[in-house]
């Protein structure tokens, strides 16, 4: 991966979109390191400061999807690539998304290049699934890990909603009474829990309100459920999914619960999710509740401005659109300084030549905590190859 | 249907005009029409159709002899195109309803050459799982009509999306998997009243992992390799040589003489699977094949040459630009997607311009969907691997990129002359759009079949599934 490396530069001319949904008109952004050290339209540059002429561009902070599978799999139907559902017990809240992690996967340039700068990335498939890890797509490193606990309730083939929402509280159970009774646990002194030790450690942070807990959940039903088990605990919810959760808005606003939604899902595709509809994210925007966009995808993550898009085409303000790919994201993820074009701001920024939803336009500049980042990728690679036929090998 | 008919008109005269000659008469073999074109006899049929006046649109024809009309109106009566053109309407009865489009655009119907809506209806249960019957990988007799689900939520989105006429496929799990069907999306209340009238079944075939999966990995039954998949492959369009051939011979000399007496010979057994194919060698059943790699769509090329039969179109062909310019020479179509990838390793070289490059180089490119999200949005997708191709620097224009979705994919179900593009006397399937369909913002504000307005952006309409009623 090729990324230059610019100490002090600014990006000039540009109609730059800012954290509270304005646009300002030829404006100057100067990044130092690996942060927006000044944002507007009569920025004094220092001395040695490089110019980018963007004149007629357009300026977003780099989009985020906080519910990805990004660098957990490259080939789904390859099972060694496949990391995403590990299988076996419905506990395994001990699995971490940034041991699987792979900043070198071939998919992720691919998402790059569409103007995703960050993603969350999580394991699926289990009650309780792990953590996830938050990635800057140009670092192999997470920003954030553990960003979450990952859990998902719902229709069940071999069992009950009923006996997972009872696992999950026995879970959950465990792990208070596991952080009271430590000593007498390596001692052997407690009755046995259903989780390992790992597993209920794991689940610690999620107790003490640090990591909050994202549940993949479309029933109204099980949303009113989640809402109780998380007052009760005092866990910090995420709705993802949420086919339904629009219509649990109001108590959705009142508990200051996020919902991470993909906004093409308008569809009775389950039972889970009769109620689905294309404006659920305008639905819920409205209510007051904080809506991000996701594309629940690893290889689809660059489809983030489209969906964002179709979210303006069912009602959605564009405002409101890009805060759901990125300001809004990044206060899910727990990042107040990712997401956003102000001074202070982690540098990652995109220069689009047009509106950042429409397919015709592209990504002209991709920077990833200030530095400017490749846009090549294999995809592109191979188009070059086969630009003319036959192809010289 | 050619051979078809040849074979039932043979049984009619034997049996009826040479009974004199004959003894005994040859019994009528029960025939099932193997391409019922019939409509539907059971419902009513839907009427003609109002008279609609569209005025002060910019009509995106997909035609080549005229792709942008300004300031346009299209007049819809009866059920097809009754005129169009630029300038001031023509005035009409006052029984036609006129639509004024000023800053809005209007296209042909969007036509997908390749739908699982019905066969895979929502919501997504066992119940409803109806488009593969993977119980044995040659299943080319079964038909998609008698698995599609009237009802389904998805067909309502996909009008919603200005999709007016698609082509319903048995899924990939077998090599021949089965008829697919053309229909017109009509809320019917049986799948026979929704078919496109005259249009021709087709046969879908697959080839690569799927088959290979279903039977090799998941039951250790042939096709475990593609070795396997070939081979009985082949195996069979053999028999439909031979099968056709026996008819062939028994309807030219239907009778033999025995001790100085002419009798009836017991014509070939019927075999629905063979029917099929000997309909494809015929050129009465298009052939659709699912094919991802450059390599094996080479391959089949090779089956059609050895026996006979033509490639209507690759589906999902995410390596058509490997060998486009061979699919243009051939004249084979290539239905796929923008930007689908990574869910098998056969998907893994798929590229952003392939519908580009196929434009490119001339050969006949198709934005298909195969999926009930997808085709909620043709335009867009559309739109996404045009830009791409433009912003690569492949020469493109809009008109070519709207073909994608509507006269190429009329050519690849063969129903050409009478959808998929804005021109006179053909069907008046007719999308009025409130912005550029390019745009991600575009939203179909009146969706005209058959002259019939099945949506209407402006009022409410109630759900057409029965499904989504009381909820």
């Amino acid at each position: 991966m090729k990324t230059i490396l610019l100490t002090l530069f600014a990006l000039t001319g540009a109609s730059v979109h800012l954290e509270d949904g304005s646009v300002l008109r030829d404006a100057t952004v100067l990044i130092e390191n690996q942060r927006i050290v000044a944002v507007g339209t009569d920025v004094k540059l220092p001395p040695g400061t490089r110019k980018i002429d963007a004149s007629g561009k357009t300026i977003t902070a780099g989009f985020i999807d906080p519910a990805t599978t990004l660098g957990l799999v490259e080939i789904s139907g390859v099972a060694k690539s496949n990391d995403i559902d590990s299988g076996g017990d419905a506990v395994r809240s001990a699995q971490r998304a940034d041991d699987s992690y792979n900043p070198h996967s071939i998919v992720i340039p691919i998402q790059r290049a569409h103007g995703v700068t960050t993603v969350h990335t999580a394991h699926h498939g289990g009650l309780l699934s792990g953590s996830g890890a938050v990635y800057d797509l140009a670092n192999p490193d997470p920003v954030r890990a553990p960003a979450s606990m990952n859990a998902s309730i719902g229709g069940q083939k071999e069992s009950s909603r009923g006996t997972h929402i009872m696992m999950l509280r026995q879970a959950l159970d465990d792990a208070e009474t596991y952080s009271r009774r430590k000593a007498d646990f390596e001692r052997n002194r407690v009755r046995q829990f259903s989780a390992s030790r790992l597993d209920l450690e794991a689940l610690q942070p999620v107790l003490r309100g640090e990591v909050p807990l994202h549940v993949h959940v479309n029933r109204r039903s099980d949303i009113r459920t989640m809402l109780k088990i998380a007052s009760s605990y005092g866990i910090r919810l995420v709705i993802v999914g949420g086919a339904e959760a629009w219509q649990e808005a109001r108590a959705l606003a009142e508990a200051k619960v996020p919902v991470i939604l993909n906004p093409i899902e308008n569809q009775p595709a389950s039972f889970d999710a009769i109620h689905s509809r294309g404006d659920a994210a305008a639905i819920l925007t409205n209510a007051g509740v904080k809506v991000a966009i996701s594309t629940f995808s690893a290889h689809d993550v660059r489809k983030l401005r489209q969906w964002a898009g179709n979210a303006v085409r069912a009602g959605l303000t564009h405002a409101h659109a890009l805060h759901a790919i990125t300001t809004h994201p990044a206060d899910i993820l727990g990042l107040p300084d990712h997401g956003r074009v102000k001074s202070g701001a982690v540098a990652n920024l995109v220069v689009w030549s047009g509106d950042p939803f429409e397919a015709s336009s592209k990504v002209e500049l991709l920077l990833i905590r200030g530095s400017v980042t490749s846009l090549d990728h294999r995809q592109h690679r191979l188009f070059q190859r086969y630009r003319t036929l036959p192809v010289q090998r | 249907m050619r051979s078809c008919r040849h074979i039932a008109l043979c049984l009619l005269l034997f049996g009826c005009a040479g009974t004199g000659t004959l003894t005994p008469p040859v019994t009528p073999v029960p025939l099932v029409p193997a391409v019922a074109q019939e409509p539907d006899t059971l419902l009513p049929a839907l009427g003609t159709a109002p008279s609609s006046l569209i005025i002060n649109a910019t009509l995106l024809t997909a035609d080549d002899k005229a792709p942008r009309i300004e300031r346009g109106w299209i007049h819809l009566r009866e059920g097809v195109i009754a005129g169009m053109g630029s300038g001031k309407p023509p005035t009409l009865n006052s029984g036609t309803t006129i639509y004024d489009a000023k800053g809005k655009f209007v296209t042909p119907g969007l036509v997908d050459t390749h739908s699982h809506l019905g066969v895979y209806a929502r919501p997504g249960v066992w119940a409803h799982a109806d488009g593969n019957e993977m119980t044995n990988p040659i299943t080319a007799g079964i038909r998609a009509e008698e698995a599609f689900w009237p009802q389904d939520p998805g067909i309502q989105k996909a009008v919603k999306g200005g999709v007016t006429t698609i082509q319903v496929l048995p899924g990939s799990g077998n090599l021949m998997g089965g008829h697919g069907v053309i229909l017109k999306l009509h809320p019917r209340r049986s799948t026979r009243a929704m078919r496109f009238p005259g249009a021709k079944d087709s046969l879908k075939m697959a080839c690569g992992e799927n088959p290979k999966r279903v039977y090799g990995k998941g039951r250790k039954t042939m096709p475990m390799s593609r070795m396997g998949s070939i081979y009985l492959m082949r195996k069979e369009w053999i028999a439909a040589r031979r099968y056709k051939r026996d008819w062939a011979e028994w309807s030219q000399n239907p009778t033999t003489v025995i001790n100085g007496r002419q009798v009836a010979k017991t014509p070939p057994k019927r075999d629905l699977v063979l029917d099929t194919l000997s309909q494809v060698l015929d050129g009465d059943i298009l052939v659709h094949i699912h094919c991802y790699r450059a390599d094996e769509m080479l391959l089949q090329l090779k089956l059609a040459e050895e026996f006979g039969f033509k490639v209507r179109s690759f589906h999902h062909a995410v390596e058509a630009y490997k060998i486009r310019d061979v699919l243009a020479k051939k004249n084979v179509s290539v239905s796929t997607w923008a930007d689908w990838w990574g869910f098998k390793i056969e998907a893994h070289d798929a590229i952003e311009q392939n519908l580009a490059l196929l434009q490119d180089a001339g050969a006949i490119a198709i934005l298909h969907t195969d999926s009930a999200e997808g085709i909620q949005r043709m335009n867009q997708e559309a739109a996404k691997a045009y830009y791409a191709g433009l912003h690569s620097g492949i020469k493109l224009t809009e008109h070519q990129a709207l073909r994608w979705i509507t006269a190429n994919a009329a050519w690849a179900l063969g129903v050409e002359d009478k959808v998929g593009t804005l021109e006179v006397g053909k069907m008046a399937d007719v999308v009025v759009w409130d912005k550029h369909p390019f745009s991600v913002y575009a939203t179909a504000q009146h969706v005209f079949i058959d002259g019939w307005l099945r949506h209407n952006a402006d009022t409410p309409s109630a759900p057409w599934s029965d499904f989504e009623v009381g909820q």
